[in-house]
């Protein structure tokens, strides 16, 4: 068993997370669900991830794998090794799972209706955490809790008070509060401006980006929404079936789009500046995750798909040391995707 | 010559009781809304755009004021003779997993609506307009016999419209229609839901909160804060030049696909006024940056500062 390392160690190379051919799988009775299909992702310190796919893409179950937090079972981690900060989250013992849950990595879920508890007050919800992490009497953890909440722009007279007297928008900075009370070096954000309103989701974001500044956490930002990734991200990872099938920095990913799915998704989203334009939609639906194909899974939807895309494994291309794509259309040097000709 | 308006409202107004006092959910709405055209309502939750869509339809009864319909005010029909318009008006829900009949099959929910029309008396004559309604909607003929938990959200979206398509009405109210689905389903709903229009000359109602969709479907876009209409435009207009502060501040928050493009954000501080027994002031002045005393004093009234474009604000021209 290993030790854990203290999340104050830094790194030889600031990796804060490194995922290596990760693959869940959620075994039922009768089928399997192949959720995640070997990804790799690392993160580097201070930077923000935008995880991008539509739903049953397999971005939750990710992140529930980081925590080691999948439901088990039916959830299994079939191969791959989760790396956070050092730490080898796949052979942990659970008291040491405990340790870095909620201090070095904290996650924040979608819902923040959900993810409070309705008969504590707000305080006791963060001081928990913050008693158990770092050690402290209650009365140092409520003083923390209070700074907390303030630093999220809640006054700090409403510690008292319960979640049901607090607003969407309010809730949710007190769920990204407790996340942050313990200064993670990595925090997962599951969707957590989809239930806000437009102002207030711009509020949540700037103020995230701030804390990201000031306690340099990386991020993993699970998002359907690209026009957030656009804002907050550094690096984008666009998910399919499973599959990370396209990856890179912001630049790469949004100015020289490569993967035809990557493209389906820009080209679904209504134009704010030309009201004018048709939308294209991708054809078709998500496959079903317990049948995927043997060759490339948006084949059957793709506009550029030939025969072999759908009999034969897609291939990686690396276009630079960080864009990666997984498409086998680009075996063709002279292939080029439709946006890329604008 | 006269615009061929199929609906005006008229100072439509929905309080609700409350422990605490009246809740001003819909406060003096007014807008007509021409034969074949959409009109988008937007704003956030609870600023009463749900209300004002269920209260055309009388969803929800109206406290006071005027909805007519094709030259009748439908708000005094009885409870018999709305039954009767109600075929001429449907609704479209956001979450299609709440909003169908589990226990119905594709077949069974769209044919109570083509059933209401006295047309088709036969089974035959009933199935093949299902069949039809299908079609038009997108949905494959062998998911007929299929129940909703079978189906994907936009699949069940398509059987809301169809069901909407039924009972051949002329105008639809979209609540949200595509906020449960994902980008590439919501682009086809959308699709839809223009192809629908030009072919059957539908007239829409498009209730939503996200504004790159509504600018998008919508010829005219209404912008309601705290049961009011803050600013009302031709669309393209109203995101050339927005007035109203609260429109600017809306605009400016939408998050912007493209790499840099996302600057120059209007942040909104402040508390947001009580719904219930708002006084008699501007609804958003605690929240306005420009806000001064004359905002505090009283409410401003809606007026037109441009062809169709109606804002309701005491400081403009600033």
């Amino acid at each position: 068993m290993s030790e854990i390392r203290p999340k104050d160690t830094v790194n030889d190379d600031s990796t804060v997370l490194d995922i290596q051919n990760l693959t869940v799988y959620y075994e039922l009775e009768d089928e399997t669900v192949k959720a995640v299909n070997d990804i790799s992702i690392k993160l580097g310190k201070k930077r923000i991830l935008g995880l991008v796919g539509e739903t049953g893409a397999g971005k939750t179950s990710t992140a529930l794998a980081i925590l080691n937090l999948l439901p088990n079972p039916p959830g299994v981690i079939k191969s791959g090794s989760i790396h956070v900060c050092g730490n080898d989250m796949l052979n942990l013992s659970q008291k040491e799972l405990e340790e870095i849950r909620g201090g070095t990595v904290s996650m924040i879920f979608q819902d923040p209706m959900t993810s409070l508890n309705p008969v504590y007050s707000v305080g006791d919800q963060i001081a928990e955490s913050i008693e158990l992490h770092e050690k402290c009497s209650r009365a140092e953890a409520w003083d923390k809790a209070e700074e907390m909440l303030e630093l999220v722009g809640i006054p700090r007279e409403r510690i008292h008070e319960y979640p049901h007297q607090f607003s969407g928008g309010m809730k949710q900075r007190v769920v990204i509060a407790i996340a942050l009370a313990c200064n993670p070096k990595l925090l997962l954000a599951d969707e957590p401006t989809t239930a806000l309103d437009v102002t207030i989701q711009a509020q949540v974001l700037d103020m995230m980006c701030d804390l990201k500044q000031k306690f340099d956490t990386a991020m993993i930002f699970i998002t359907h929404d690209l026009g957030i990734v656009a804002e907050i991200c550094d690096e984008v990872a666009v998910m399919y079936a499973g599959r990370i099938i396209e990856q890179g920095t912001l630049e790469e990913v949004f100015n020289s789009t490569k993967h035809p799915y990557t493209e389906g998704l820009f080209n679904s989203l209504p134009d704010i500046e030309n009201r004018e334009a048709e939308l294209h939609p991708i054809q078709g639906m998500m496959p079903d995750p317990t049948k995927l194909p043997e060759g490339c899974a948006f084949a059957p939807r793709c506009p550029y798909a030939r025969p072999e895309c759908i009999s034969t494994p897609q291939t990686e291309r690396s276009f630079s040391e960080t864009h990666k794509v997984l498409c086998s259309a680009y075996d063709d040097p002279s292939f080029r995707i439709k946006r890329e000709e604008r | 010559m006269m615009a061929d308006n199929i609906l005006e409202v008229n100072h439509l107004k929905k309080y609700f009781k409350t422990n605490r006092g009246m809740l001003h959910a819909v406060d003096d709405i007014t807008f007509k809304l021409e034969r074949g055209k959409t009109l988008g309502i937007v704003g956030e939750s609870g600023c009463g755009k749900s209300t004002t869509g269920r209260c055309i339809l009388r969803l929800i009864e109206p406290t006071d004021g005027e909805v007519i319909f094709e030259g009748e005010d439908i708000v005094r029909l009885s409870r018999r003779q709305m039954r009767e318009k109600c075929s001429e008006m449907q609704i479209i829900f956001q979450d299609p997993f709440s909003s169908l009949n589990p226990r119905n099959t594709v077949m069974e929910t769209i044919a109570e609506g083509v059933r209401v029309q006295k047309k088709y008396r036969t089974p035959e004559q009933v199935e093949k307009r299902v069949l039809e309604l299908m079609e038009t909607v997108g949905l494959a003929e062998r998911l007929i016999n299929s129940y909703p938990h079978e189906l994907d959200g936009g699949r069940r979206q398509r059987i809301g419209i169809a069901r909407a398509l039924a009972v051949e009405p002329k105008l639809i109210i979209c609540d949200e229609p595509v906020s449960a689905l994902d980008v590439s389903i919501q682009a086809q709903i959308l699709n839809l839901l223009k192809q629908l229009q030009k072919q059957l000359g539908l007239t829409y109602i498009f209730i939503s909160h996200d504004l790159a969709v509504v600018n998008h479907i919508s010829d005219e876009i209404m912008v309601m804060y705290l049961g009011q209409t803050v600013e009302k435009a031709p669309s393209a207009e109203l995101f050339r030049n927005p007035v109203h502060p609260y429109t600017k501040a809306l605009l400016s928050a939408i998050p912007i696909p493209r790499v840099g493009a996302n600057k120059g954000r209007i942040p909104l501080k402040g508390e947001i006024t009580s719904p219930i027994d708002p006084g008699d002031e501007c609804r958003f002045a605690k929240r306005c940056p420009y806000a001064s005393d004359v905002c505090h004093g009283s409410c401003p009234k809606l007026r037109e500062i441009g062809e169709g474009h109606f804002v309701a604000c005491h400081c403009f021209p600033q």
